[in-house]
């Protein structure tokens, strides 16, 4: 989102849900992930909304839809490309929107290639590195400016930055456009061309959607909106764990932004952030290449000096409000330096650590098992569940010198080295483990005051209920401490490298029980004046920030958030005492800002779209935008301005450009810059998809990241496969696709769920769930046991036949999807329930601009009865290796040749198919799996 | 196995239209005590609700059968028992037949002392077993009940107590036998006393039962006190015909008969009145003891006619086998109740019927 | 003690209430019901209750099994396949009492309208309805009693008292719903063990003035606490509406002050048939024939009186 709008977060508020007229749920099963904001959904509904839900498999989400349209797992660019083709071939777009508020008529390079003509890449694409070079995206006549490869961003997932800014373009107010947007290559008709292949009858053939269906949903969208009306999409995990998870949600905003549902009431694109702060966790981010706000980290060789840095974040050039990068980055050095921090010294930026490549999480445990990792902090995360590819996971832990987990329970990730699988296949013991795990308890959110940052961008101030039981101790106290001690051992050290510690500015005020006082950090946050008559005082907005070292602030987006001495985040004001848009109810960022980019709620000469979208409007006498919202605009800004000829940053944002944190202030249809992986979302097939790519023959996303090891690897591809000599052979080893998800009754990895009795017993055992269909295939009960098998693992679940599972006939045949939820494990001391673990089974392939795994979609296979234990289960799992063949090339060729022969292929590979999936159980019983062997 | 859904598919709980649920023509049974009929049973009545179809929520219990274990069959057995012997022992003592009267009233204490226990075993908090006396409640027969036994109980023991007076009374010092005379001339008050308990005693468990939402229980109220009267009436008069003296239980032989006749006479009217219930008297372990108790009952009483002329030991074990017929019939009302409680068939069934008929129930 | 045994009637004041405020209780609308169980572990959360054993029933998505003596609120899931979607909502605001409600402009078409009309029929339904006990005006449970351990609160609600119940069991057996239970276990280990336990419509928070915990949590306002009139009038507004739009299935449960149980405290909007969701079709408090019961019972002991003194007439033959 941060590519189409300017910003990663969601663009309205939950609240604001109940304002549409049509909500479309894709690729999230709200209703049981995210029930209180699933209220406003109802709210909606019970207002006459028309609520739609597509999704794989039939979830308490889809019960209370309107309609519930399955989908094969993975295709859903196929889907909403042709929405996107739905709406231009018969011009139901919001024509006066899409020419005013986004970049449809800008005119593009010549030299730009889709990926019809590439088969499958877009121009610029660089087999050697598997990245593209963007140069020949760019709008025409402007240069791109920056010397950092694309191969390079992807290492440190510079995707990532766009969280509260897009990205940088220089000159790019002056770019050349046609109003009419039909010149050819302007990006409106090369939007038109990309999707003109995506027509219904492949939705039918490879999304496995019915014609009556799609049309359905696109009346239902195209109905509601326009001048009158608004949708809503609302997404979260079901769109971004794919490898092309990103692009997945640009053809969700290229749709809002052609029917005009960007930054009204109602509309938008609500990202439905996980765990309770995950938007506070990438504001201030725990992400590895992120510094607060969004601030790229520094890497080694493109960023050496505070020059570099900020030449690659902004250039002064272009529009809105990231020209003032500076500022925000003085002050933030400024906030955690203080008086060390000077003009001399580039304000400590040397003090920055540099990244000097991939140091992601998955990343990262593999350097575990390569032993390049000694020590490793474990907080709030379980990855021995939660991550994907289990096995990888414990295998780096159990390398790791030490270990330090802070958790409430003791989860599986601190007990792994006594009680895993591999102990119990007896791969491991745990005398052959040398890690060294301490265990810290920590202090719940109860006990502990602090804020939470939801999906909607509100911080919500939470007060200390009960003191931490016995030696739990929250996050901010540990790391205090920490700190305190690591500069008592260093104190007087005249190291060079010791000063970023020791001139670190370490001095919170502590509440008698010893606690910092977090308000006192949330305040740094915000930050102060630190000269003139204002020193001290909080800063109230952004716009305040300087760089020349006379201001502080520790996030900029957050700044205003104590704004007036006061805790915004902490205000409960009442509904009743308040508009309906409660200003005063918690605290947004940026500035209190409800709905984002609310300048494009009023029509380009700031009157409202329609009465009954009102939201903000130009109030010309009092020279001013009004409406019950804060502007995302320059609050005086008449819709008549011009930028003069030279202007820059805020002020050459014309008064109709609504997106301020975009470089050229319009919604991008296209975008030129900011996405690793295309301009224009364009279907690949997941890692292990089991369909061919209707469209080309490069059947996975080129770019996406991919790690071959035998540690990791992947089922031949069961779609077109020319690349692949073994999966032709045996495509059918790993027939089916599964998913995974949660349920209401459980959180994430289990440790808030499954040590929890109340929890625990509404969902007491791991289970598949299948459709009667392939329980008849294969044999399997109701509430039996089934095994399944990927290339990576074998777990056994319970079965629920149920018909909430649907088959779907994708390309001429039938097609089985099984559902998995994740919130099991086996191990861990004091779950009440335990089970085999679903990401057992998955392997690692991340999507390059975020480094999200992928794990929406994997290949298994599936039959009756327990999973044997100890050795065998290990032969088991080799079994259908040796069998399917893969090796650790396999699936792994990021560009897939182009192969005259393989239609013939296909057909070879159809018959070999149907052998194969009748002769696997016969296979597998080879090595004695079967229900004797499995009692526990 | 298979899916809930297929199940039910196949069970036709899921039409695919939704099934006509118009009022039809109100329709009653007719016959003692206001029969109704239900289909369903299989016994070739009129078939009004086929029996495949009725809905329940994945077969389970609509209303949860008493939490109570044997020791409750076991209770209403003793219960009886008691009760029909005060009224043997109270007869006895008119008719002067001392060796009737004492065993009746030891047979008395003995039961009630049995039930007493039966009943505060099978309590959640035995240790609470006074609560029962902390108010009168008429709505419910089992405060009533409790009365009941806290005025049979003493009465009763005391009258089987003082048949000890006049052998206690000789091996006393001189000084006590008063207070030993005095028990002996209590006898025949309390005796009569515990006699005008015993009715209520022995048909409040019956009322107790009928006043529940236990399908097979609350279809048979009408007749299931009758059918109780009667197996006291045989088991007390059973274990007369063992242990009292051959040539003073002649009472008892008729008591044995009658009894046994009325038992069997108003559980087949029962059987009616109880509508598709009345099945699980006839299969399963409800339908074992039933069987059982029929054919002991009737044994019994037939055996006892002849009884008078063959002896004692045939009056033994007609005895007998009255007593093991009552056991039996308790014991197979109870578990009927109990079954019909955990099958939802029993409550869906004749509900939907009764709203079929257009006859929900109003007040 | 006098009562009326059956027919519409306020219970509260009937029970000996004076100045009783109004009777409360629930409407359980399960057309809006999502089936996250909020209400289920928000109870047992503010109940303390057991927990209630780690089957996987494979119904659908319930594993409580039934309400009982440490499941006072359970989620009920039918999957329906073969049935039009038919869980559908009405169209009239109702305030959630969060921030964020436009005023409503009523003027407007219903956006339903102008989504296309379903051809092809979707073929699935997915029930699911929190149930929990009804709070009968005529109670089975608390007629039965025979410790007066269960009693009418004032605001016509049926609760145990812990420390009176002395587990004789009776009231499991009278409750026509198949609500009440005895909670098992030994009395160290568990509490209340021995003890009947049911819903107490949480006779504690709304005797502060404060909404049941299940209904506090409820997200969607599937649960709605209060007045029983005023809800019985909502429920039956609310059914009307869903009837316009072609919802033919919906109905009231429970809200008919002249049903077998004198209408209930709680109430449920149903989107099928009573028994689907687990319910009596036609529940019918078994003391509406406790005279008569009473009077047969008075007939048998009769009967055992006359036989035995049939059994001495006429001396020995
Ligand atoms: N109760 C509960 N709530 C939670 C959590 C929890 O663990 N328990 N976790 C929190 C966290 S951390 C997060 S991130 C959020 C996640 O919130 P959601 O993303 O809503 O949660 P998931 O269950 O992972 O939902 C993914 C849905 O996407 C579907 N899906 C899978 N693949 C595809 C696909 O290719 N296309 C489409 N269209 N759909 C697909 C799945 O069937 C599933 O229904 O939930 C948060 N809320
Ligand atoms: N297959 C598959 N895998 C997935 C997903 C999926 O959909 N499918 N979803 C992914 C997603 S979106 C997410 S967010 C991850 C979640 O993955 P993780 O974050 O690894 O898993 P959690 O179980 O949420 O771990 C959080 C831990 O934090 C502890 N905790 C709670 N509060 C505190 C606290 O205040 N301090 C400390 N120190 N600890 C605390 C909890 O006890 C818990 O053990 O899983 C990912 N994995
Ligand atoms: S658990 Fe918290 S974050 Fe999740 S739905 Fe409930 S209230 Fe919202
Ligand atoms: S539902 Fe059952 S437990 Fe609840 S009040 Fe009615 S009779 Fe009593
Ligand atoms: S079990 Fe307790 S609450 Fe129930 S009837 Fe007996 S004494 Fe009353
Ligand atoms: S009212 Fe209270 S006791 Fe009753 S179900 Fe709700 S939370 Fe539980
Ligand atoms: S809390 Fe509300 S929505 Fe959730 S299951 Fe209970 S009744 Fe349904
Ligand atoms: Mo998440």
């Amino acid at each position: 989102m941060g590519a189409s709008f300017g910003r990663g977060g969601a663009t309205n508020y939950v609240q604001d849900l109940a304002n549409s007229d049509c909500i479309v749920i894709q690729g999230s099963n709200m209703a049981e992930a995210h029930p209180v904001a699933f209220q406003y959904v109802v709210e909606a509904k019970r207002r006459g909304a028309t609520v739609i839900h597509v999704d794989p498999r039939f979830s308490r989400t889809s019960a209370l839809a309107h309609r519930h349209v399955g989908i094969r797992a993975g295709s859903d660019i196929v889907f909403l490309g042709a929405i996107i083709n739905a709406i231009l071939s018969k011009d139901l777009h919001f024509e006066e929107y899409v020419r005013a508020y986004t970049n449809g008529p800008v005119i593009l390079r010549e030299d730009f290639q889709d990926v019809d003509e590439l088969d499958g890449v877009f121009s610029g694409y660089d087999p050697e590195t598997a990245s593209y070079d963007n140069d020949t995206w760019m709008y025409a006549d402007i240069g791109d400016g920056t010397e950092e490869s694309q191969a390079s961003k992807q290492e440190r997932a510079a995707g990532d930055e766009h969280g509260s800014g897009g990205p940088t373009l220089p000159s790019a107010h002056r770019v050349r456009r046609d109003e009419s947007m039909q010149d050819p290559r302007c990006v409106f008709q090369v939007l038109k061309r990309h999707y003109a292949r995506y027509t219904p009858e492949v939705v039918e053939q490879t999304c496995g959607i019915s014609r009556e269906d799609f049309d359905y949903v696109v009346q239902a969208m195209t109905r509601n909106s326009g001048r009158e009306r608004t949708t809503a999409f609302c997404y979260a995990v079901g769109w971004t764990q794919h490898s092309v998870g990103a692009q997945y949600i640009r053809t969700a905003c290229i749709i809002q932004l052609l029917l005009g549902n960007v930054g009204r009431p109602g509309g938008g694109v609500m990202a439905l952030r996980g765990h309770a702060s995950i938007q506070g966790s990438t504001d201030i981010p725990t992400l590895f290449n992120l510094l607060p706000g969004y601030l790229p980290m520094p890497k080694a060789g493109v960023h050496e000096s505070l020059k570099d840095y900020l030449g690659t974040i902004s250039t002064h050039d272009q529009k809105g409000f990231w020209t003032k990068a500076d500022t925000y980055t003085v002050s933030l050095l400024k906030a955690w330096w203080g008086e060390a921090a000077t003009a001399d010294n580039d304000w400590c930026y040397d003090y920055l650590p540099r990244l000097t490549g991939d140091h992601g999480t998955y990343r990262t445990t593999m350097d575990m098992i390569d032993g390049k990792v000694e020590g490793y902090f474990l907080l709030g995360q379980n990855p021995a569940v939660a991550s994907a590819h289990g096995r990888l996971q414990r295998d780096g832990l159990a390398n790791l010198k030490w270990l330090v987990v802070r958790d409430l329970r003791l989860i599986e990730s601190a007990t792994f080295w006594h009680d895993s699988p591999e102990i119990e296949s007896g791969e491991r013991s745990p005398e052959t483990i040398g890690t060294e795990v301490f265990f810290f308890p920590a202090a719940s959110h109860v006990e502990k005051a602090g804020t939470f940052t939801q999906t909607q961008r509100m911080l919500q101030w939470r007060e200390q209920a009960v003191l931490p039981p016995g030696d739990a101790q929250s996050e901010l106290d540990f790391f205090h401490e920490v700190g305190v001690r690591l500069r008592r051992r260093l104190a007087g050290s005249t190291d060079q490298r010791d000063r970023p510690l020791l001139d670190l500015t370490w001095d919170y005020p502590v509440d008698e029980h010893g606690e910092v006082d977090g308000e006192a950090v949330l305040m740094e946050i915000n930050g102060r004046y630190l000269t003139g008559d204002k020193a001290g005082q909080p800063l109230p907005l952004f716009t305040e920030m300087q760089a020349d070292g006379s201001t502080e602030g520790g996030c900029w987006i957050y700044t205003g958030v104590f704004k007036d001495g006061v805790n915004q985040a902490n205000r409960r004001k009442p509904r009743f005492d308040q508009d309906e848009t409660a200003l005063e109810w918690g605290w947004c960022w940026p500035a209190n800002r409800r709905i984002l980019y609310n300048r494009a709620s009023a029509d380009p000469e700031g009157r409202p779209w329609s009465e009954r979208k009102k939201h903000l409007w130009w109030d010309a006498e009092a020279g001013r935008w009004a409406g019950p919202d804060v502007p995302d605009f320059p609050a005086d800004r008449d819709p008549a301005y011009r930028p003069p000829e030279g202007a820059t940053g805020p002020a050459a944002i014309a008064g109709d450009d609504p997106f301020i944190m975009q470089a050229d202030g319009k919604g991008w249809l296209f975008a030129p810059k900011g996405l690793l992986d295309g301009p224009l979302p364009s279907h690949y097939e997941p890692q292990e998809g089991r369909v061919r790519n209707p469209f080309y023959s490069q059947q996975a996303s080129p770019t996406r990241k991919v790690y071959e090891r035998p540690d990791n690897l992947t089922a031949p591809s069961r779609g077109r496969p020319p690349e692949d000599e073994v999966a032709r052979e045996h495509p059918g080893v790993y027939p089916f696709v599964f998913t995974t998800y949660r349920l209401t009754e459980h959180h994430t990895a289990g440790g808030m769920s499954r040590w929890l009795p109340y929890l625990a017993e509404l969902q007491p055992e791991m289970f598949c769930e299948v459709s009667p269909e392939l329980a008849a295939e294969r044999g399997l009960e109701h509430l039996g046991w089934a095994t399944l098998v990927s290339p990576r693992s074998a777990i056994e679940t319970r079965v629920l036949v149920t018909s909430r599972m649907k088959p779907l006939t994708v390309d001429g045949r039938t097609f089985h999807q099984i559902g998995l939820p994740y919130h099991w494990a086996t191990g861990g001391t004091g779950a009440v329930v335990s089970g085999d673990s679903a990401n057992d089974l998955m392997g690692v392939t991340l999507d390059p601009n975020v480094l999200i795994q992928e794990s929406k979609v994997g290949a298994c296979d599936i039959r009756p009865g327990r999973r044997p234990r100890g050795p065998e289960l290990l032969e088991l799992v080799d079994s259908y290796r040796r069998r399917s063949g893969v090796t650790e090339e396999t699936g792994n060729e990021l560009r897939s040749g182009v192969d005259a022969d393989h239609v013939e292929q296909e057909r070879e590979t159809k018959v070999k198919e149907r052998d194969d999936s009748g002769a696997d159980v016969k296979g597998a019983s080879e090595v004695g799996h079967d229900d004797k062997n499995g009692d526990r | 196995m298979t899916n809930p859904a297929q199940q039910e598919t196949r069970e036709g709980l899921w039409p695919d239209e939704p099934r006509d649920r118009g009022p039809r023509k109100a329709r009653r049974g007719s016959g003692v005590f206001g029969v109704r009929r239900f289909a369903g049973n299989g016994r070739g009545e009129e078939s009004m609700v086929p029996e495949a179809e009725f809905t329940s929520y994945y077969g389970r219990p609509i209303v949860k059968p008493a939490p109570w274990s044997d020791e409750i069959p076991a209770y209403l057995f003793v219960g009886g028992l008691a009760a029909g012997s005060s009224l043997l022992a109270a007869g006895a003592d008119l008719a002067d037949l001392p060796g009737l009267r004492r065993q009746s009233r030891w047979t008395a204490l003995g039961s009630i002392g049995l039930a007493t226990y039966f009943l505060v075993a099978d309590l959640g908090r035995p240790e609470r077993f006074l609560n029962m006396l902390r108010m009168v409640k008429l709505t419910s027969p089992m405060s009533v009940g409790s009365w009941i036994l806290a005025g049979y109980g003493p009465l009763a023991g005391v009258a089987a107590v003082a048949e000890l007076a006049g052998p206690v009374e000789e091996v006393l010092p001189q000084t006590l036998k008063p207070a030993a005379r005095l028990l002996g001339r209590a006898g025949r008050p309390a005796g009569l006393g515990a006699a005008f308990f015993a009715p209520p005693l022995a048909a409040y468990t019956a009322v107790l039962l009928g006043n529940t939402a236990t399908p097979a229980w609350h279809s048979a109220y009408k007749e299931l006190p009758m059918v109780f009267a009667g197996s006291a009436a045989a088991a007390a008069a059973g274990a007369a015909m063992i242990a009292a003296p051959h040539e003073q239980a002649w009472p008892a032989g008729r008591l044995a008969v009658g009894g046994a006749l009325w038992e069997l006479g108003s559980a087949q009217v029962m059987e009616h009145s109880m509508g598709l219930s009345a099945e699980l008297l006839h299969e399963g372990e409800a339908g074992r003891w039933w069987t059982a108790s029929k054919a002991l009952t009737l044994g019994g009483a037939a055996l006892s006619l002849v009884a008078g002329r063959r002896g004692k030991p045939a009056a033994a074990v007609a005895g007998a086998a009255l007593l093991a017929g009552s056991v039996c019939t308790r014991f197979a009302i109870f578990r009927a109740g109990i079954a019909s409680a955990k099958d939802p068939k029993y409550t869906v069934v004749p509900q939907r019927a009764r709203l079929d008929r257009g006859e929900r129930t109003l007040g | 003690m006098p009562n009326s045994l059956f027919g519409p009637l306020d219970p509260a004041p009937d029970a000996g209430w004076q100045d009783a405020p109004d009777r409360k209780g629930f409407l359980t609308d399960t057309s809006v019901c999502i089936g996250c169980k909020a209400c289920e572990v928000a109870c047992k959360e503010w109940n303390q209750l057991p927990e209630d054993g780690l089957d996987l029933l494979g119904s659908s998505f319930d594993n409580s099994k039934s309400l009982g003596a440490s499941t006072w609120r359970q989620v009920k899931f039918i999957e329906q396949p073969g049935r039009a979607d038919d869980t559908v909502l009405g169209r009239q605001p109702v305030d959630l009492g969060m921030p964020g409600l436009r005023p409503n402009d009523a003027s407007l078409p219903g956006a339903l309208d102008a989504a296309p009309a379903a051809d092809g029929k979707p073929d699935f339904r997915w029930l699911m309805s929190s149930d929990v006990c009804k709070h009968c005006t005529h109670a089975g449970c608390l007629d039965v009693c025979p410790t007066g351990s269960l009693f009418r609160t004032e605001f016509g609600t049926v609760v145990v008292q812990d420390e009176i119940c002395n587990g004789c069991g009776y009231c499991v057996a009278a409750c026509p719903f198949g609500v009440i239970e005895r909670r098992p276990g030994s009395k160290g280990e568990v509490t209340n063990a021995g003890v009947a336990q049911k819903c107490t419509l949480c006779y504690d928070r709304i005797g502060a003035g404060q909404t049941p915990a299940c209904a506090q949590a409820c997200p969607t306002e599937s649960i709605q606490f209060g007045d029983v009139t005023e809800l019985r009038e909502r429920g039956r507004a609310r059914v009307a509406t869903l009837h316009e739009q072609g919802y033919t299935s919906a109905r009231m449960y429970g809200d008919d002050p002249r049903d077998g149980v004198g209408g209930t405290g709680a109430m449920f909007l149903l989107l099928d048939e009573p028994e689907v969701y687990g319910l009596p079709p036609d529940p019918v408090v078994t003391t509406k024939d406790l005279a008569d019961i009473f009077r047969k019972g008075g007939v048998g002991g009769l009967t055992l009186l006359v036989g035995v003194a049939l059994s001495f007439l006429g001396g020995r033959r």
